[in-house]
């Protein structure tokens, strides 16, 4: 058994890791893990990875989660070009640096949207106002940053694949939107539309109100991820 | 001017580089950074950080923030022992993946089980509801029960045999609530254990050295009101 990816594409993680692997045309075998299914916190997943997260690499008997680990491992497994993670330290570090902000600014921040958005709606749970409008602040913040302080760095996918439901995020934004156009540009428009297909899907979905409902093993998850809203 | 490190070592990931650049005896120069007195809002330190955060590098013209990339950078740069921060493919990929997963999940609880059971009151004179406290104990906890489980296992140390950067983030994470009187490795020997050989490994006078700043914290004089109207902010964030 090759290089099977543990991915669900609504997923920011699981998208870097997705487009990355396809870009690079690095093979491997795609095993869709349903998170709004539950499908992650099965016992049979547990048994591939324990934290019962997405997105999951294995590489015959090697487990490994984390989008950075998973994303820096391949890139050096498959040797991908070197713009992709140089090697030179200055501008390797800087990818770095800009993952570190990453993770306390756009991660938790833009995935919010599709919670107050869809998913709690979907199950009839209540997200205060006020923590709505913090979000956006928040997200709005982020760009601010990502504008002025990391944009030109070509750093892996991570922050082009943040989609914000519901918030033009580029609007009024022209630096970040001819960035966000190079990146398409470069990876193709067809591996784009694939990579954002499940998440649009889900917008369309549930604006048409066909959302599936979630099991409902599964709420309890989803309540105390929709309480954690700060 | 040489290498030079901001830091403030009230600050977790402060203390991780602190540690890492000590032991391997990588000269720097100094830069403390008190975020208590707002030290990281000033311009100049924008100069160094525009995103005003520690800990920050400045090597020459270069200047770095974020604490994962500067443990990289100095460890490439300086040629630390492999185990620090290891070029083999898989036991890399061990190291990057702790630190991905502690920088969203460890850290967290960490940093809001310190404040709210000692800053908020000792510091700031402000109560927090004992649900909120007993639901980030809890938290706490569930991430504890990761880090052994997950991570640590039957290993001497996080991503294997050897000590690496990934167990200085962890240590001094844990030491955040410690200082705040958690008693986090009394109901677990396997981390103790762990603990115990991390410290052994640092050498005892430098790994407390660069506690000592954090486990005096509880003494703080109280905050005045300058200082309470620039915590404003950070109160609402952490008292999640």
């Amino acid at each position: 058994m090759g290089l099977e990816l543990y991915l669900d594409l609504i997923s920011q993680p699981s998208r870097a890791v997705y487009v990355f692997a396809k870009k690079n045309g690095i093979p491997f075998e795609l095993r869709n893990v349903e998170l709004l299914k539950g499908q992650h916190l099965t016992k049979e997943f547990f048994l591939v990875n324990s934290l019962q997260r997405v997105p999951t690499l294995k590489d015959g008997d090697f487990l490994l989660s984390e989008s950075v680990a998973i994303l820096i491992y391949l890139s050096f497994k498959y040797k991908t070009a070197d713009h992709w993670y140089p090697s030179d330290l200055q501008a390797r570090v800087r990818i770095h640096e800009y993952l570190g902000w990453h993770a306390d600014r756009i991660r938790g921040t833009f995935g919010v949207s599709l919670w107050t958005q869809v998913l709690a709606p979907l199950i009839g749970a209540q997200v205060p106002e006020e923590k709505v409008k913090r979000n956006r602040t928040n997200i709005d913040k982020a760009l601010q940053h990502l504008e002025d302080k990391f944009l030109g760095h070509k750093a892996f996918l991570t922050s082009q694949q943040v989609v914000a439901v519901g918030c033009p995020l580029f609007e009024g934004r022209p630096r970040l939107s001819a960035w966000r156009e190079r990146v398409e540009a470069f990876l193709g428009t067809d591996l784009c539309q694939e990579a954002h297909g499940p998440i649009f899907h889900i917008v369309e979905q549930a604006a048409n109100k066909t959302l599936p409902d979630p099991s409902p093993e599964f709420y309890p998850n989803m309540l105390l991820r929709i309480f954690r809203i700060p | 001017m040489g290498l030079e490190l901001y830091l403030d070592l009230l600050s977790q990931p402060c203390r991780a580089v602190y540690i890492f650049a000590k032991k391997n005896r990588i000269p720097f120069e100094l830069r403390t950074v008190e975020l208590l007195k707002g030290q990281h809002r000033s311009d100049a330190f924008a100069q160094v950080n525009p995103l005003r955060k520690v800990p920050a590098l400045k090597d020459g013209e270069f200047t770095l923030a974020e604490s994962v990339a500067i443990l990289l950078y100095l460890s490439r740069k300086y040629k630390a022992p492999d185990h620090w921060y290891p070029e083999d493919l898989q036991a890399r990929a061990r190291v990057d993946e702790y630190l991905a997963w502690q920088h969203t999940a460890l850290r967290s609880s960490c940093t809001r089980a310190m404040w709210q059971k000692m800053m908020f009151p000792v510091f700031l004179g402000e109560r927090v509801p004992p649900e909120t406290l007993a639901s980030t104990l809890a938290e706490l906890d569930s991430c504890l029960q990761l880090l052994e489980d997950k991570f640590l296992k039957d290993q001497d140390f996080l991503t294997g045999p050897h000590i690496s950067v990934a167990d200085l983030v962890a240590i001094t994470e844990l030491m955040h609530p410690v200082s705040a009187g958690c008693q986090i490795f009394k109901s677990r020997p396997k981390l103790a254990a762990w603990y115990k050989r991390v410290e052994a490994a640092v050498g005892e006078d430098l790994f407390q050295e660069a506690h000592a700043v954090v486990m005096k914290a509880k003494d703080l004089p109280p905050a005045d009101t300058a200082m309470k109207e620039m915590l404003k902010p950070l109160v609402q964030v952490l008292l999640r």
